[in-house]
């Protein structure tokens, strides 16, 4: 889906009063190349990435493997992943280094697994995200730069960040979701009928006033507020793009097909039955948004750090359970704890396997993808920065194996991160502040 | 004297006569017109630099209540806007800091796309648009310009240049003839400006205070906006502006008659609900639920009601008694709606919401045993007495508690053989162990005696079966129960001096922290002087020189760690960025 831009404009100046471009329908399968990689017109299949989250760990007594690399054991815990086992990489026993700063409980874990960089207090917030380091590189030209959903239903929590002053704020509504995604501006790219909106292009022409008013008050304020002025003149210039987008016909996607209308949303609340709905149903709106190109980068959460998801009729929230039930003798770990926990690894394994079941050239959208998925901390209950467990899925491409269970021996959280911004064909010499600071990615991982 | 006026009003409006309320608002009114001429004899505020012109977001709630001022309650967008920071206890200083994300302008945009196709419908456009075009489906530019030059200044909070109209009313034209209708057109240029920068970020100005050489203030336009949203939590009115344009705004006089007519008016309950809803977080009502196996009786509509039933509680208390604000804590009369009866254990008065007064008996009295205070700082399925003392703390007296240490010992907490009934055996391991007793001796005393309540705020004797002990401490006074935790605390001298902390950073939309001490001493001395009452404090603060003078903020200016490899050689040197005194000394 290329996106062009002024030429594509001026031609439909003249179509635009309301009429209806007709085009043949297409044959979904002239899309691509013989081997499935390309688009027919040459351009390779592009590959995303996304990051899934969730809180509290889990108990690495029933969820890490004994043995490490393809032929490993599935624990208690670890059994849902089962099912997409091929498409999964295990890494365990990873550690994020605080390097002087104090422990932040539920944050300084989850920060340095997505910035790289021990946050010194709690009211100091991560400066860019992995995902926007990416989404910078890889996702300008689609609708949307990033997507951000979150199943906690608490829209003020985010695992993503422009800079320290600009979280990402997430979609917690399923219904809100489906109407920004696939609503009124979205453009079906098989859809055999073209009709560009007239009022987008008036509307088009408007925002440059305001674009004018911008630099206009840029002259007024201090350095610091400049910034935010430059954050909302480019804000101003992705709707523009966005504008510019709706006006021109999309190139035809085959394995893009919009999800059924969401005319309600379900219940909200911290309940685990009803997280696990709104994680399905915004999975399932992820999965579609992705394949219908209209991001390159997303984010999901399952849960916050310090999850705060409930079981019904029992008194302790995940994140209190874990430091207050006793480990169980008999079994070596906490046994409501290990439900919460398990849960979170089901969805995990949902996540993937909705990705998995689309069909995208000769393999799957997940193929054409890396997820990589993280925690605040390994074992919640002393809140261990050590012992960390983290996921990644999908081959990005050919660019990455699957299939492992990999023992990082303790070293940094970050290694993930850095393995995965490499895949993705960042080219960085090295990525972390001071000890969590590495170029040493996972080599088992890359291809 | 002005004491004794308002001590009378307070006489006068004591329960049960109602007969008399006339007559108190004819001396309120008096005390008002009294005040007023005190502005000109102001004296004993100490210097300060003011506050820091900034650049603030507006607010969803400030984007909404200026929409129903200049369109009218009906237009009214669902829509949700970027959660700001909390900063130093408010959201609205965090205003002068969130940044703008691309998801951000998308929001804007499609709210500003749902307010213009509702005031162009047809039904709408009729009260809204002061004119008839002459075609409806072509352009016409002199009433586009009528409408535009009507919304203009509305939204922009000031005057437009002339060149800015004109340019709007060509794109109107151009817009309507490409659409072929003047509504569509029209609609297309107010969604472009409520995506102005100059309406979603509230940028101060100032000028050089000709009174004060070398010192700037605001300028009128930015004192009319910087007012507006301290105490109607809107945009400025249409005589506001014109007090800014005139320049009647910048002087005392002038100043004093538009507080006071603020003040004067209905839309001062806006202001001071969003200031309260913003001071005691209940932001985090939008993700209250409770687990309705443990706590049936408490729904959805149960969390709307404690949220307003407070605020409700606030505003008749403070504005339309003009009660003292210590009071607020032990005051037994609120109000009752038909989801909190079954909480609070009382007949429904219903339909709607009726006023209530608890016997002198009852558990109930003052805010902190109102189901906002107990249900929001409890966890979903239980209370949590640690929460709820961290949340005074916090709160009500502007105190910070320190985060807990990460390598605590939880096990001493830990409730393996079920012999552990109450919340104070099951914290009390915390006072027991050095490592938390710091800071759990200041959260759980308070916090204990709260245990009366369950995580719904239903009041309870026993907790799995054994009888509660409701005793406890505040900065050393004791107490038997909650009443008496409410009265500790309307006694404590932090309680008001908080409430003028975060009034002044709320007004101002600066960080408490960062505001001038002696000002807000100052402040407080007249608060208490003139017996608590909260409209007064608002009025000392519209009229302080303090809220009006500004500086420019510096930059920070970071200074680069030294290398300590460096240093080891000879030849290493400062950079030039340190100066002299902040260098490192090697």
């Amino acid at each position: 889906m290329k996106y062009k831009n002024l030429s594509r404009r001026h031609v439909l100046r003249g179509m635009l009063n309301g009429g209806a471009v007709a085009v043949a329908l297409p044959i979904l399968n002239c899309f691509l190349n013989d081997s499935g990689t390309a688009y027919a017109n040459g351009e390779q299949l592009p590959v995303r990435f996304g990051t899934w989250f969730w809180g509290l760990g889990g108990n690495n007594a029933i969820l890490v493997p004994k043995k490490t690399g393809t032929g490993y054991e599935i624990p208690q815990q670890l059994a849902p992943v089962e099912r997409v086992r091929e498409h999964v990489n295990l890494i365990t026993n990873l550690t994020a280094f605080r390097d002087g700063e104090p422990n932040l409980c539920h944050y300084s874990g989850w920060i340095i697994g997505r910035t790289g960089k021990a946050p010194k207090g709690s009211a100091e917030r991560p400066g860019e995200t992995i995902d926007m380091t990416i989404a910078n590189e890889i996702s300008r030209s689609t609708r949307f730069r990033t997507l951000t959903a979150s199943a906690t239903g608490d829209f003020r929590n985010t695992v993503s960040y422009e800079n320290e002053n600009s979280p990402n704020p997430p979609e917690i509504s399923p219904l809100e979701l489906y109407s920004r995604l696939f609503g009124t501006d979205f453009q079906d790219p098989n859809s055999p009928v073209f009709k560009p909106n007239p009022r987008v292009m008036v509307r088009r022409s408007v925002l440059s006033v305001m674009q004018d008013e911008v630099k206009s008050l840029e002259k007024t304020v201090g350095a610091r507020d400049k910034e935010r002025l430059d954050e909302y003149f480019t804000g101003l210039r992705h709707l523009e793009k966005q504008f510019d987008q709706q006006l021109t016909k999309p190139e035809p996607i085959a394995a893009c097909h919009p999800p059924p209308v969401v005319t309600s949303d379900p219940r909200m609340g911290v309940d685990v039955e009803m997280v696990q709905t709104r994680h399905r149903l915004l999975t399932d709106l992820m999965v579609m948004a992705v394949a219908c190109d209209q991001t390159r980068v997303f984010n999901m959460a399952y849960s916050n750090a310090q999850a705060n998801t409930v079981r019904a009729g029992y008194e302790k929230p995940h994140h209190t359970t874990t430091h207050e039930e006793p480990i169980d003798k008999a079994l070596g770990y906490q046994p409501n704890h290990a439900y919460f926990a398990s849960r979170a690894i089901e969805e995990w394994a949902y996540f993937v396997e909705a990705f998995s079941k689309v069909r995208e050239g000769g393999g799957t959208l997940l193929d054409n993808m890396l997820i990589y998925a993280n925690t605040d901390h390994g074992d919640a209950r002393v809140h261990s920065l050590n012992s960390l467990v983290s996921f990644t899925a999908g081959r990005a491409g050919g660019r990455a194996k699957t299939g492992l269970h990999v023992d990082a021996s303790g070293t940094g959280v970050t290694r993930v991160g850095y393995t995965a911004l490499r895949i993705m064909g960042l080219e960085l010499p090295a990525w972390g502040a001071k000890s969590n600071m590495t170029s040493n990615p996972f080599n088992e991982i890359v291809a | 004297m002005l004491q004794r006026a308002r001590n009378l009003i307070r006489h006068l409006r004591q329960p049960g006569r109602p007969w008399l309320s006339w007559t108190a608002g004819v001396v309120a009114v008096a005390v008002g017109v009294f005040a007023g001429l005190g502005v000109a004899g102001r004296h004993g505020e100490p210097e300060s630099k003011g506050t820091p012109a900034s650049m603030r977001l507006l607010t969803q709630q400030q984007y909404l209540n200026t929409l129903s001022y200049v369109f009218g309650p009906n237009v009214q967008p669902t829509t949700r806007f970027a959660a700001l920071p909390r900063t130093d206890g408010l959201l609205a200083s965090g205003a002068a800091t969130a940044g703008l994300t691309e998801a951000q302008l998308e929001m804007y945009q499609k709210t500003a796309a749902k307010v213009a196709a509702q005031v162009i419908k047809e039904g709408s456009r009729e009260y809204l648009i002061p004119c008839v075009p002459t075609a409806p489906d072509a352009a016409d530019p002199n009433c586009a310009r009528t409408f535009i030059e009507y919304v203009a200044p509305l939204l922009y909070r000031r005057t437009v240049p002339a060149a800015h109209i004109d340019a709007l009313v060509e794109e109107a034209g151009k817009s309507a003839d490409a659409l072929k209708d003047f509504y569509d057109g029209l609609g297309v240029v107010l969604e472009g400006m409520l995506l102005s920068p100059n309406v979603l970020l509230v940028a101060e100005a100032s000028e050089p205070d000709p009174e004060h050489s070398g010192q700037q203030r605001l300028d009128g336009w930015s004192l009319a906006t910087r007012l507006s949203l301290f105490l109607w939590n809107a945009a400025p009115d249409a005589q506001l502006l014109k007090a800014a344009q005139s320049g009647a705004l910048l002087t005392r006089e002038g100043l004093a008659k538009q507080v006071d007519r603020m003040l004067a008016s209905p839309r001062l309950e806006d202001g001071v609900r969003a200031l309260f809803d913003d001071m005691f977080e209940f932001e985090n009502f939008a993700l209250l639920t409770k687990d309705g196996q443990i706590y049936p009786s408490f729904t959805g509509e149960t969390a709307v009601d404690a949220r307003e039933q407070t605020l409700r509680t606030v505003i008749y208390h403070l504005l339309t008694r003009r009660e003292d604000y210590r009071d607020l804590f032990t005051t037994r009369q609120t109000f009752i709606s038909p989801a909190l009866a079954p909480i609070y254990k009382v007949a429904s008065q219903g339909p709607g919401w009726t006023p209530y007064e608890f016997p002198a008996d009852s558990p109930y009295a003052g805010l902190l045993t109102q189901v906002s205070f107990q249900a929001l700082h409890s966890h979903p399925g239980r209370s949590s007495a640690t929460l709820r003392g961290k949340a005074l703390r916090e709160v009500l007296l502007c105190q910070a508690v320190p985060k807990p240490p990460a390598n605590v010992d939880f096990s001493a907490v830990q409730n393996p053989d079920g012999k552990v009934k109450t919340a104070r055996e099951r914290v009390g391991f915390h006072l027991k162990n050095p490592s938390c007793a710091g800071c759990h001796r200041i959260m759980d005393p308070m916090g204990l005696s709260m245990e009366s309540f369950d995580g719904a705020g239903q009041f309870r004797h026993q907790e799995n079966g054994a009888d509660i002990d409701t005793s406890g401490n505040l900065d050393g006074v004791a107490f038997n129960d909650v009443v008496g935790l409410g009265k500790a605390l309307h006694d404590n001298p932090q309680l008001p001096w908080c409430l003028v902390r975060r009034t002044f950073a709320y007004a101002t939309g600066t960080k408490s922290d960062t505001n001038s001490r002696r000002v807000l001493e100052f402040l407080s001395e007249r608060f208490a002087n003139e017996g608590y009452v909260f409209p007064d404090l608002l009025r000392e603060i519209a009229l302080s020189g303090a809220f009006s003078k500004v500086y420019e903020p510096r930059a920070r200016k970071v200074y680069p760690l030294p290398d300590l490899k460096s240093a080891q050689r000879s030849d290493a040197a400062p950079t030039a960025e340190i100066t002299a005194s902040l260098a490192p000394k090697f």
